[in-house]
């Protein structure tokens, strides 16, 4: 490989969540796409993710966010099962609803404020949700601890199994002629004669368009083709039980039950830099919080924990740029890769293929944070 | 499949393998006692239903994973007898109930 | 909860794991007046090769042999110190900066140590083969523990496969036992001593050989050895019924078995090193990822030094050298003798160790494991606790899969409850095959705390600072 020079319609620096929906929606739309990826160890979020298709609380500061997450979210079950029927990977998709709960009363009471103030939002998108009393929240889990008080449920909210859906766009944009690049970082990339050049490990590569989807690595690959992205790493702690028989039916924010049985605790929002290793106190306060909302978690045994880095905004949202001095270079990152995959490939690919983002993502960009695009 | 040597003490400890009444050397691991009891199999497995039993006998495999007083998942290999013990075999992913 | 035991706050030296590396380390650092704490999972101490020595229910001591019942020299040496041993305190977690985790009655607890010394041992290696997963197969090793630990054997007629000295000892062990041997299947490759042969000579000289061929004069005796064994099968329905195999690529025999005890060799037990952060370097000739330490063990973590098989197989005896290298270099970092004494004491530990591995040089290269069990068949079981074949791990890597760690991903492998300890090698050997690179270059899992499963509760009821418990509660 070394030194060969491809041409390609798209090439996606990126081969996470975000990269792989996005390529595989362009796949999907015909187009010629390589998708270059890093090795084996590489900061990654994708494999640090909860797991959650959630709407709930979310688009506070930010209504049109609300609408674009419940959109990928109600577009998950056909994603899910497209991708099922070409790859055979389930991807354990389900939408039951999902739970926030309350261990007092101050908690309940701050949380009714929030999604207040989020539904009364000018331009916010009408979907349903309720504050559930204890007796309402202990039909759905009946296991719930004493602490709980209550909880906002909201019937949009779901989980899949993030990593067999990693697995399936793997294999979905395989199947449709994707070009996987591993172990090909990049390191510069140049706007000469309408065409991306993009060089790094194993050679050059040209491409007509470029989607740069590499989590934390955008901010340093934007500003290259004249986009920004500030973006910082946020660390994530997550824990993980054995397998147990399905006992949970509803995803809590922060405790889920695999398909698998295991039992996922989370979460954690810290400001670490780049360091992804564990740390005692915030597991334990996760599995501390973990066994208060449902006490028969105690029993189980941890048998992994996880940090991973979240690509995080200074508020939160994505960016969804198209470049202006480097015309068909697009920058697409979030730290929702899971609840976005639908969108990100029947809404953003199609895009990408046509050579504009849409008005409906115009308040996504970067240019939000008062950073110019450079030349 | 497997029997106990004739100097080695002899077998004071009453335990319950599925409830029924069974008999262990003081110091056995619960492994060794299960083994020694003709147990072949304690378990079938979370992913495919598959019979497991102990492989390793030092703690390292996870294979010999049985429910020791109501407690499930646990590593017989690790624990010792102790009297009365109701030991029982299981049967795919752990069951946890209120 | 086990608020009785005493667990200080700090210590100046916590070693892990009371196998000879860690016995020999702890009793020499607490005899130079260094403060120590041993950790040790099991009740009692030992490691595994000295497993059940001080509670064995087999009273003629020639059935497990004089090399056995040599470690008693070093539990009582122990015992004559004033090291705290916690025996049934399972280690899992240390952090770079040495706090602690240890399991202890049922409680999670936390301490510290000025410096760490991992002496946590070897496990064996896997040794896939369709079928190993059938209740019927174990390891040679476990069917010793059950003999030393509990005193049974098997009361069936036994099939030995594989490679290495403890297969021998097994067998040997057994038939002073009065079990029956069914056939010894040796799947040592047939170029063996040819490669093997320029490191004979030492060999010839070393304690080893002459063990070993006594060994071999006891079994060969009486029991069916069948040399050159190319492949190898577990057969049955829900338990194992007859092993099937190849002798020199020839055609398939069988014969009806209902134990059979597998070993090709032990590798270093590495998940707490790895988990801690240590470097870990895959070993061409012993065929295994080794932690990069120095001379004296020291990692490039500062305060952790990992000896003995955990370092790297160099057998018990020379654990026990290596455990003392250790403990003259925690000495000296911890300032209680110079580096002057410290290499000077050092030497007649580094002879003891030169002269204990006399010999290994030739057994790494003779009893070097055959790819073809190490890199499975297609239908093996590579993961037995996530049930992941080596077909399945091959198709990832042609799907872009390129190291062990997007394996994880991709297919669960790694994420059991033995976190890689039974599948880990062969994961990395198969992707390095593969991809058709050495594994130096694929690497390993990467491991986080806990390493060996802790509950809950015991999780959730650790110290918190106020800054963990924001970051939580914020959300």
């Amino acid at each position: 490989m070394a030194g060969a020079r491809v041409d390609f319609d798209v090439a996606i620096v990126g081969g996470g969540l975000v990269g792989t929906s996005v390529a595989w929606g362009l796949a999907r739309a015909g187009r010629k796409v390589a998708v270059l990826d890093e090795g084996d160890i590489a900061y990654r979020a994708s494999r640090g993710n909860f797991a959650l298709v959630w709407v709930q609380s979310k688009g506070q500061g930010m209504p049109e966010y609300a609408a674009w997450t419940k959109r990928s979210s109600d577009a998950w079950q056909g994603f899910a099962a497209e991708l099922q029927e070409s790859t055979k990977v389930d991807v354990a998709f389900e939408r039951p609803g999902g739970l926030v709960l309350a261990l007092s009363d101050d908690e309940l009471g701050a949380r009714v404020d929030a999604l207040k103030r989020l539904h009364n939002q000018p331009n916010m998108v009408r979907y349903p949700y309720e504050i559930l009393g204890r007796g309402a929240v202990e039909k759905l889990v009946p296991e719930i601890g004493p602490e709980v008080v209550g909880a906002s449920y909201c019937p949009l909210d779901g989980q899949c199994n993030s990593l067999r859906l990693l697995r399936a766009l793997h294999t979905g944009m395989r199947q449709l002629g994707v070009q996987y690049l591993p172990n090909r970082g990049v390191d510069a990339i140049e706007f000469r004669g309408s065409e991306f050049h993009l060089r790094g490990r194993g050679g050059e590569l040209r491409a007509e368009k470029i989607v740069l989807a590499a989590g934390i690595g955008n901010a340093r690959l934007g500003p290259m083709v004249g986009l920004a992205a500030p973006v910082r790493p946020q660390r994530g702690q997550i824990v993980v039980t054995e397998r147990v028989q399905k006992f949970l039916c509803y995803p809590i924010l922060t405790i889920r039950q695999t398909d698998e049985g295991s039992v996922l605790m989370g979460d954690s929002a810290e400001e670490a830099g780049f360091d992804d290793s564990v740390g005692l106190g915030v597991v334990s306060t996760i599995a501390s919080r973990a066994v208060r909302m449902v006490p028969l978690l105690a029993r189980l045994n941890v048998v992994r924990t996880w940090a991973a880095l979240r690509v995080m905004t200074a508020d939160g949202f994505p960016i969804y740029d198209h470049s202006q001095s480097c015309p068909g270079a697009f920058l697409v990152t979030c730290h929702s890769g899971v609840t976005l995959a639908a969108n990100h490939a029947l809404a953003i690919a199609p895009m990408v293929a046509a050579g504009r983002l849409a008005a409906e993502t115009h308040v996504f960009s970067a240019g939000r944070f008062g950073v110019p695009q450079t030349a | 499949m497997f029997r106990r040597l004739p100097d080695a003490a002899p077998c004071a400890i009453g335990f319950f393998i599925d409830g029924k009444p069974a008999s262990a050397r003081a110091g056995d691991t619960v492994a060794a006692a299960l083994l020694a009891a003709g147990i072949t199999a304690c378990r079938t497995s979370a992913v495919s239903a598959a019979p497991r039993a102990p492989y390793c006998t030092m703690g390292v495999c996870f294979e010999c994973l049985v429910t020791i007083d109501g407690v499930g998942n646990r590593q017989a290999c690790m624990l010792r007898v102790a009297d009365g013990m109701r030991v029982e075999t299981q049967r795919g992913r752990r069951v946890v109930s209120s | 909860m086990s608020g009785a035991i005493p667990l200080k706050e700090l210590y100046d030296l916590a070693v892990i794991g009371a196998g000879p590396a860690g016995l020999a380390a702890a009793t020499l650092a607490a005899e130079l007046g260094i403060d120590t704490v041993l950790f040790d999972e099991q009740p009692e101490p030992g490691g595994q090769i000295y497993r059940a020595i001080t509670t064995t229910p087999l009273t003629d001591r020639a059935m497990l042999g004089a090399d056995y019942w040599y470690g008693t020299h070093l539990v009582d040496a122990l015992r004559r110190t004033s090291v705290q041993y916690l025996a049934g305190a399972t280690v899992w977690s240390i952090s770079r900066d040495l706090e602690i985790g240890i399991s202890l009655g049922g409680a999670a607890r936390l301490t510290r140590a000025r410096r760490v010394i991992l002496a946590t041992g070897a496990l064996e290696r896997p040794f896939p083969i369709e079928g190993w997963t059938l209740p019927g197969v174990m390891t040679a090793g476990a069917a010793q523990t059950l003999l030393k630990a509990s005193g049974i054997v098997a009361e069936v007629p036994v099939v030995l496969a594989g490679s290495g000295p403890l297969l021998w000892l097994v067998a040997a062990q057994y038939l002073r036992a009065g079990a029956a041997i069914a056939a010894i299947l040796d799947t040592t490759p047939a170029h063996a001593l040819t490669s093997a042969l320029p490191r004979l000579p030492p060999f010839l000289l070393s304690r080893y050989f002459g063990k070993g061929m006594s060994l071999l004069r006891e079994v060969r005796g009486g029991v069916k050895v069948a040399r050159g064994v190319t492949a190898l099968r577990a057969d049955g329905g829900d338990t194992l019924s007859a092993v099937t195999y190849r002798v020199s690529g020839g055609p398939e025999l069988s014969m009806p078995a209902k134990l059979l005890l597998l070993h090709q060799g032990v590798v270093p037990n590495v998940n707490l090193a790895n988990a801690i952060g240590c470097e870990h370097r895959w070993d061409e000739r012993q065929l295994c990822f080794r932690p990069v330490v120095d001379a004296w063990g020291q990692s490039q973590v500062e305060g952790v030094a990992i000896t003995g098989d955990g370092a790297g197989i160099s057998g018990a005896l020379g654990a026990e050298h290596q455990g003392r290298l250790a403990a003259l270099d925690a000495a000296l970092h911890l300032g209680r003798i110079d580096r002057e004494r410290r290499d000077r004491d050092g030497t007649r530990h580094r002879h003891a160790l030169g002269r204990a591995e006399r010999g290994r040089a030739f057994l790494d290269r003779y009893f070097q494991p055959a790819k073809a069990f190490r890199v499975p068949s297609a239908q093996t079981i590579v993961c037995r606790c996530e049930e992941v074949t080596a077909q399945q791990i091959r198709d990832a890597v042609a799907l872009g899969c390129m190291g062990p760690n997007q394996m994880k991903s991709f297919l669960r492998c790694g994420m059991g409850p033995c976190q890689g300890r039974l599948c880990g090698l062969t994961v990395s050997e198969l992707i390095a095959d593969a991809r058709g690179v050495s594994p130096a270059e694929i690497g390993y899992y990467r491991l986080r705390p806990p390493v060996k499963p802790i509950t809950l509760a015991e999780l959730a009821a650790l110290p918190k600072s106020e800054a963990a418990i924001q970051t939580v509660a914020r959300r």
